[in-house]
């Protein structure tokens, strides 16, 4: 019965991703992408991975998703504001396609025999993990990995989500630089979406924090978590109900900078009280992972929604009037 | 043993996609639709590392929860990158119809 699962599974989730790739407009292209990255969350739950299938559920379809759909939506606005459809650009010729289908395929296959011959016993890491567990007081073993056994690559994605902040904003003009992003066009006031903006906040907060919390324990955790929240704040401003902050703003900076800073303090002062960077003491390993989800959570929040918000000014500023 | 069902499945199904997605990336005249692309390559190569991590369901331990962390900061820091392209890509759209307005 599972196995069959497995099998339609396999067959929708390829399917859609031809649909993605082939697709004949953008917009159909995107939809599948999404139905996509669900199913394959599905297919994360069936490998036993409840932790990443939230991820990619958030994450890979959820908020990409978002991202794709508000890109279509200003380069369709774009269009229309210069009173053309964007030129297409020219189609590889069918002979170049072919070949690229070939080479693609020799590609795919060479990592498909990898896979067939993969090494038996499979190695693993998983008892060295398992083993650091109790010393962490966290039940769920991917937290612990990503707290305290690989924490250096928590740390260095959280700087890595600042970064990539830093390079959209740096997309802004000189004369927008610090302002507010624009708002997204308002709905009509009294609409589902405004008031869907107003019931699920208060659920979403309290689910954001529940799957962070819980994260220590059981699947959960402060990406999955810290999605929410951003979906939350999100949606308060799709329907003009707060204004996107502007981002030269102190109390902004602040709040985006202040999950990596501290998760960094933390790790120089493993020197001092442990004995290596980002070592922590047996007694305070609970307590001070605690600490640093409980920064990381809103800073990593914020970093997100101010991701899918964009740079300021990008539209009234380039868009000419003719 | 289901996983000895699955890894073959599921490892496959992630070397078509990855095989899609390059495809799709190469052929597409769209920019946007080449980052669709790569993204689907990149769930790909997502889902051969998740297969890699149910391995070990043959021994003692359910999953390696190693690979699984790892594959949770790579959806992440996926998703900024693709995020900073379709900002970049937004930008070069805007500057170019300013150019062929001022020509």
């Amino acid at each position: 019965m599972s196995q069959l699962l497995d099998i339609v599974l396999v067959a929708m989730t390829l399917s859609l991703a031809v649909w993605t790739v082939m697709a004949r407009d953008v917009f159909s292209a995107t939809v599948g992408f999404m139905a996509f990255g669900l199913l394959l969350a599905i297919i994360w739950v069936q490998l036993a991975a409840p932790d990443v299938a939230m991820t990619e559920a958030a994450i890979g379809a959820g908020a990409s998703g978002v991202l794709f759909l508000r890109f279509i939506a200003r380069r369709d606005a774009l269009g229309a504001s210069i009173g053309k459809p964007r030129p297409d650009d020219a189609p590889v010729p069918t002979g170049l396609r072919i070949a690229c289908g070939a080479l693609c395929g020799i590609v795919a296959m060479a990592l498909g025999i990898a896979v067939l011959a993969l090494p038996s016993p499979a190695p693993s890491l998983a008892q060295a993990a398992a083993a650091s567990l109790p010393r962490t007081g966290l039940g769920n073993p991917i937290a612990a990995v990503l707290m305290a056994y690989r924490a250096l690559d928590t740390l260095l994605e959280s700087v890595v989500l600042v970064l990539a902040l830093i390079g959209i904003w740096s997309l802004s003009p000189d004369s927008a630089w610090g302002s507010s992003p624009d708002p997204f066009p308002s709905p009509a006031p009294a609409g589902p979406l405004t008031l869907f903006a107003r019931l699920l906040p208060p659920v979403g907060i309290i689910v954001g924090i529940h799957l962070t919390w819980i994260g220590a324990t059981a699947p959960g955790g402060k990406f999955q978590g810290a999605t929410v929240l951003a979906a939350m704040w999100l949606l308060a401003m799709m329907a003009g109900l707060a204004r996107p902050p502007a981002i030269g703003a102190t109390w902004l900076r602040v709040l985006l900078a202040a999950g990596p800073t501290i998760f960094l303090a933390i790790g120089f002062s493993g020197w001092l009280f442990a004995d290596a960077f980002l070592a922590y003491t047996d007694a305070a390993a609970k307590p001070i992972i605690v600490l640093i989800e409980a920064v990381l959570t809103p800073s990593i929040a914020a970093i997100l929604a101010m991701m899918l918000i964009g740079p300021p000014a990008l539209a009234h500023m380039r868009a000419p009037d003719t | 043993m289901i996983h000895l069902f699955q890894v073959p499945l599921f490892g496959l199904c992630g070397v078509a996609l990855v095989g899609l997605g390059l495809f799709g990336a190469i052929v597409q005249a769209d920019l946007f639709r080449r980052i669709l692309s790569l993204s689907v390559m990149g769930s790909g190569i997502f889902l051969l590392f998740s297969v890699v991590a149910r391995r070990p369901a043959a021994g003692d331990v359910a999953v390696d929860p190693v690979p699984q962390a790892l594959l949770i900061t790579g959806i992440v820091v996926a998703f900024s990158a693709v995020a900073l392209a379709v900002m970049l890509l937004e930008r070069l759209d805007q500057v170019s119809v300013t150019d062929d307005g001022e020509e």
